[in-house]
């Protein structure tokens, strides 16, 4: 694996922990379609605790000015806490699904190589086409999909970046909710409810 | 104790203080409007139109500080809420809408007369929700009310399935459980920007205040004449911070922006420290924005912590409650006079004296200043007035001085023709003991006439008067200076208001003279009910002074004086 560049300077790294309530990812994509803001990436997944969904937004700061972001998701009532963690040691993650060509065989030991060299591997084999699925910084996503372009990329998906503080730094919440609460095992429970 | 969804709501209202709401029923409702029957303190004033309900609500809730409250069915009945709340959406207004909605089950199949109205009204509420489940009901509207009055307040809407309106649910009223871990309005402000605060505002020699709508809301009416007056600190207002400080007071500069006093606006330009008090620079009152108080070392203090740095960059920005944050920085303000920035600023005041229109202006026919002026007049300055939006609003705030918070009511942010008339109505029932005059256009007026049906049944006592040019004056002044007097689709063809209002129940008499004026007023004053003046007035009037939208705050088109040739 090679080392992996450094990350761009002008990217932000947002994490914002919401309730997980009908219409709350509406209610975050209206905010920045109607302020304007531009992200290069928003994720949302559940977390441990099953009434709480966290977001990792990414912002390019030289076109959105990350503190109005900030101020504005806080004043949302379902969310509960922001923080910016480009200020703090952080791991950060992307996952990409490609399908390339491998009919023949330098093709396929070209992918395979890549798979050697870079957090990535083959997931599904055809007669004719791979799924190549590459999880790292999106530095190193980026790179493996240009390594893969020349074979011949026929179908591409990405899940948007996740990040999470290195070391003791915890982002979590206490709160529990007062009604309306989603247990495990219960229908809505088996994802987000967006 | 068992209860059913609609008798949780009115269980809910009754408990959160509601003594009168304004609505129009319809199919989704119908459960809750059944049950209001069997609860008699809650006045519900039938409207004409659901627009009107929302702006009642509002006028109800910006004169008394209350939450107001409105009620509509599904699908059009929500969707004409529209324009009200997003009218108190602007101006942070506490309003709590209630919708009925379709059934559960037919949401989402285009049933009839269904909208998705936590939806539409999304980006501009201040938060909504959709009702799931009757066992929910008690904590959303209580959180709908803590919500709406609480920090920046504004509206919130509730809807509510018809099905849920039925059904049966245990009722606890949550009244100290409010969990909302993600809703914490900023409140004390820290120490360090205390302190920064206080030496700007101590070491300034040409400072000035900016008041707008947060320090009545906030209740800091008494901490901003402390702070102006122990520092001699010149006050400017925002359209909606008129009555923080009574215009009479010899620090008050009167309004500031675009049509505000010229004095005002050349004292902010020429300032050292801005002393920004729940206002958010909109760019009404700013101009251009990269010439606008350039010298000036600014402090912001708002309960919203998004406005901070939003438009104008500023030195100390301060997130918090304007009450609780002026009583921290007050104890380090020093006492100081400024007598030479003031004096500056009394020799721009003159030379606006000069261009009064009302100095030189003696023609029987009527002028809208001089209507509005004559209004103050004869009621001693102390009537609640509500305008609704164009020349004569810009005028209200210039020829009407108020003296107290909570009496100069009208929109704004979103600038909502319509407005004026349904907002003293709600104004009216909010606060029975006031004077309420309704100052509208001809325009804006018929946008919402239809509810001097509601003002002739329920026999509210207010006053309306028109200032009537046959026009849609603020578009035509617009033409007249940037379209070149292409007058496309301004002129109005208007109905005999006093005919009108005489078909719908309404008193009306017509005011054509100057000295027609005194007797109108008195008339509608004698008068227990809704009462209509119609003013006519000079077809082809101007607003003074003028900031061209973009241009410098100081760059403004004025009046000439007397003799002068106009520009």
């Amino acid at each position: 694996m090679t080392g992996e560049k450094a990350p761009d300077p002008n990217k932000q790294t947002l994490v914002a922990l919401v309730e997980n309530k009908p219409g709350v990812l509406n209610r975050v994509a209206s905010l920045f379609r109607r302020r304007g803001f531009n992200v290069d990436s928003l994720t949302v997944g559940r977390t441990h605790k099953p009434h709480i969904s966290r977001m990792t937004i990414v912002v390019d700061t030289q076109r959105t000015n990350v503190q109005q972001i900030a101020a504005n998701l806080f004043k949302l009532v379902n969310v509960i806490d922001v923080r910016y963690l480009s200020h703090e040691p952080h791991v950060s993650r992307d996952l990409a699904l490609v399908k390339v060509r491998t009919e023949h065989a330098e093709a396929y030991n070209y992918v395979t190589e890549i798979c050697e060299r870079y957090p990535a591997r083959i997931v599904d084999m055809g007669s004719a086409v791979a799924i190549v699925e590459v999880t790292g910084s999106e530095v190193t996503v980026e790179e493996v999909i240009d390594k893969l372009r020349p074979v011949g990329i026929v179908e591409m998906v990405r899940t948007g970046i996740v990040a999470m503080g290195r070391g003791t730094r915890i982002h979590d919440t206490q709160y529990e909710p007062a009604y309306g609460a989603i247990t495990e095992g219960s229908g809505s429970s088996n994802g987000v409810v967006v | 104790m068992q209860l059913s969804g609609s008798e949780i709501v009115l269980e809910c209202l009754l408990r959160e203080e509601v003594d009168v709401v304004f609505g129009y029923p319809g199919g989704a409702i119908l459960p809750t409007y059944d049950t209001m029957t069997r609860y008699p303190q809650i006045r519900h004033v039938l409207v004409r139109h659901e627009q009107g309900a929302a702006h009642m609500a509002d006028g109800y809730a910006r004169a008394t500080g209350k939450v107001g409250v409105c009620i509509a069915t599904s699908g059009p009945g929500a969707t004409n809420l529209v324009t009200g709340l997003a009218t108190a959406s602007m101006d942070s207004v506490p309003v709590v809408a209630i919708t009925g909605q379709v059934p559960k089950a037919a949401i989402g199949t285009d049933a009839f007369q269904e909208t998705d109205v936590t939806g539409v009204t999304l980006p501009i509420t201040k938060h909504n929700y959709l009702v799931t489940d009757v066992n929910e009901l008690p904590h959303i509207i209580r959180e709908a009310f803590h919500i709406a009055r609480s920090g920046r307040q504004g509206p919130v809407l509730v809807d509510i399935p018809k099905d849920i309106q039925k059904e049966m649910a245990e009722f606890v009223y949550p009244e100290d459980e409010i969990r909302l871990p993600g809703y914490i309005p900023p409140d004390a402000a820290e120490h360090d920007a205390v302190q920064e605060a206080q030496k700007l505002i101590n070491q300034a020699e040409r400072p000035v205040i900016l008041a707008g709508h947060g320090v009545t809301v906030s209740g800091a009416v008494e901490e901003l004449r402390e702070l102006a007056e122990r520092a001699q600190i010149p006050v400017a207002l925002t359209l909606l911070g008129k009555g923080n400080m009574s215009e009479d007071h010899p620090l008050v500069l009167g309004m500031m922006g675009m049509h505000g006093q010229a004095a005002c606006n050349h004292a902010i330009q020429e300032a050292d420290l801005l002393i920004a008090l729940g206002m958010r620079f909109d760019d009404r009152v700013t101009g251009n924005l990269k010439t606008y108080a350039q010298n000036a070392k600014k402090i912001h203090i708002d309960i919203d912590p998004s406005e901070l740095n939003k438009n104008v960059p500023v030195d100390v920005a301060i997130p918090g409650d304007l009450h609780t944050v002026l009583n921290q920085i007050l104890p380090g303000v020093e006492q100081s006079n400024h007598s030479e920035w003031i004096g500056r600023i009394r020799d721009w005041q003159e030379d606006s004296d000069e261009r009064d229109i009302l100095k030189h202006y003696n023609e029987q026919q009527l002028i809208s200043a001089q209507v509005i002026n004559a209004l103050w007049q004869y009621t001693s300055g102390n009537a609640i007035t509500v305008s609704d939006v164009g020349q004569h609003q810009m005028l209200e705030a210039q020829y009407y001085p108020h003296e107290r918070p909570q009496t100069m009511l009208t929109s704004g942010g979103l600038g909502t023709m319509g407005f004026g008339f349904p907002a003293a109505l709600g104004a009216k029932l909010g606060r029975p003991e006031e004077e309420v005059w309704a100052i509208v256009g001809d325009g804006g007026f018929q946008m919402t006439m239809c509810e001097l049906g509601t003002a002739a049944q329920e026999n509210i006592n207010i006053n309306i008067a028109i200032i009537n040019n046959n026009y849609l004056g603020m578009v035509r002044q617009w033409q007249e200076i940037f379209y070149e007097e292409r007058y496309n689709a301004t002129p109005m063809q208007n109905p005999d208001f006093c005919k009108l209002a005489e078909a719908f129940g309404v008193k009306a008499v017509r005011a054509e003279k100057r000295d027609e004026i005194a007797d109108a007023v008195a008339y509608a004053q004698s008068i227990d009910g809704p009462t209509l003046i119609e003013f006519t007035v000079q077809p082809e009037e101007m607003v003074y002074p003028m900031v061209p939208t973009g241009a410098d705050l100081h760059d403004m088109i004025r009046r000439p004086k007397p003799g002068e040739v106009s520009a």
